[in-house]
């Protein structure tokens, strides 16, 4: 698609970006993010119960900050100690699947743009979808 | 105090930090942190990471509702989503080297232009002027329902819009904030979009600029399961029970309830970070 030419009205432009394709694609992205965050939701819940009956009676100490052990810090760490049913790791991967939502969703706009053949924002959506991958997998 | 008593604790006050935040429109990430950090003395890190996590939730939960109403406008909010992932990548990066007390008078001064914000009056309006060159060429006008139906509306402000998304980036991971504050003046004031496209679009875009520097933090050791699990769940337990209640509750002076505690939240926040006792 490129610009057209000369100036148009408002209602040719609004005609032009919000299809209904794009409509459509909003929402299953709605749903998407419903369902990743209610199963986050769920192994965070679970993880929470079993990592209170574990670690209910300890004494709480967050004043100073310590980073925990890697395998609460790492994609790779975090999996593997979920696999071995360690409460806390749970949880941690409750919110990494928490945290892939939104790239889910901007991975699923990608994949619409491409889909309607839209050279720009396929570029626009995949600097945004690298961008968060970089956050989540190199962590700056 | 106990892991358990603590959890306890933190769940209730997420919860109703939810629920007020969801009423009112503030977001409830807001008062997370000044409430972890005074209340129950947790490391700002500790707290900046549980919030940000919540912000998620929310976001990713009540954009649903949105989306299908027909008011978020894809194309503008993936498009500024590319200044708001760098600003909060940013963000992450510089976290570590600005000191606490600088954090905390930045997070009272963002507390209450939020809570001020949230009193002025915001008259729905949408601009068929010419868009600018940039609106054009990315194609961000569209059209939104209003009672008479579809009103088509075009973008002013484009790079000046921009800018200011990536310094709500850069807030949003500074404060693990939504920075929803931001990204509203950002698309209602400078871009000229319709104050309910502005809203719902700001609102589509938070969780993908809080997973930004979530990502960064997860490898830094911010994000604590004993901390993060309590204010998850209980922000956004709150937050969907708000979305239900929201049509019979009288938002007035609800609001003026979660303005009060904003702005107390704000003043010992910025009374801790002057005092470099945070």
């Amino acid at each position: 698609m490129s610009a057209p030419p000369g100036p148009p009205t408002p209602r040719e432009l609004a005609l032009q970006s919000q299809t209904d394709a794009d409509r459509q694609v909003d929402l299953v992205i709605g749903r998407l993010l419903q369902i990743g965050v209610f199963a986050a939701a769920a192994i965070v819940a679970l993880g929470a119960i079993l990592f209170l009956v574990q670690h209910g009676a300890s004494r709480a100490e967050f004043a100073v900050f310590v980073p925990g052990p890697p395998t609460l810090r790492t994609v790779g760490g975090i999996l593997r100690g979920a696999l071995a049913f360690d409460s806390a790791a749970i949880v941690q991967l409750g919110l990494v699947l928490l945290i892939m939502t939104p790239i889910a969703r901007v991975l699923f706009t990608l994949v619409a743009f491409i889909i309607q053949r839209d050279r720009l924002y396929i570029l626009i959506t995949s600097v945004v979808l690298a961008l968060l991958l970089y956050g989540l997998i190199a962590g700056v | 105090m106990s892991i358990l008593l603590l959890a306890i604790l933190i769940a209730l006050g997420s919860f109703f930090a939810g629920l007020l935040g969801s009423l009112t429109g503030l977001g409830g990430g807001i008062i997370v942190v000044p409430m972890l950090t005074i209340l129950f003395h947790v490391d700002l890190r500790y707290a900046v990471g549980a919030s940000l996590v919540s912000v998620i939730a929310t976001s990713s939960g009540a954009a649903a509702a949105y989306v299908r109403e027909g008011y978020t406008n894809v194309r503008v909010g993936v498009f500024l989503e590319v200044a708001t992932t760098i600003g909060a990548l940013a963000g992450a990066a510089m976290s570590g080297f600005i000191p606490t007390s600088a954090l905390a008078v930045l997070f009272g001064v963002v507390l209450l232009y939020s809570a001020w914000r949230s009193f002025q009056p915001h008259e729905e309006h949408s601009t068929t002027a010419p868009p600018h060159p940039w609106a054009a060429r990315l194609r961000l006008s569209s059209s939104y329902p209003t009672p008479h139906g579809m009103q088509p509306y075009s973008v002013e402000g484009v790079p000046g819009g921009f800018g200011l998304m990536f310094v709500a980036g850069v807030l949003s991971a500074l404060l693990g904030i939504g920075s929803g504050a931001v990204k509203v003046l950002a698309m209602d004031r400078l871009m000229k979009l319709p104050f309910k496209v502005s809203t719902t679009t700001s609102n589509f875009m938070i969780g993908v600029t809080a997973a930004a520097s979530s990502g960064v933090y997860l490898h830094r050791g911010y994000i604590e399961p004993a901390l993060a699990f309590p204010v998850m769940l209980g922000v956004l337990s709150g937050a969907l029970i708000g979305a239900r209640i929201l049509a019979t509750a009288r938002t007035r002076s609800l609001r003026l309830v979660f303005a009060t505690v904003v702005v107390v939240l704000a003043a010992e926040m910025l009374y801790k970070g002057i005092r470099g006792t945070l």
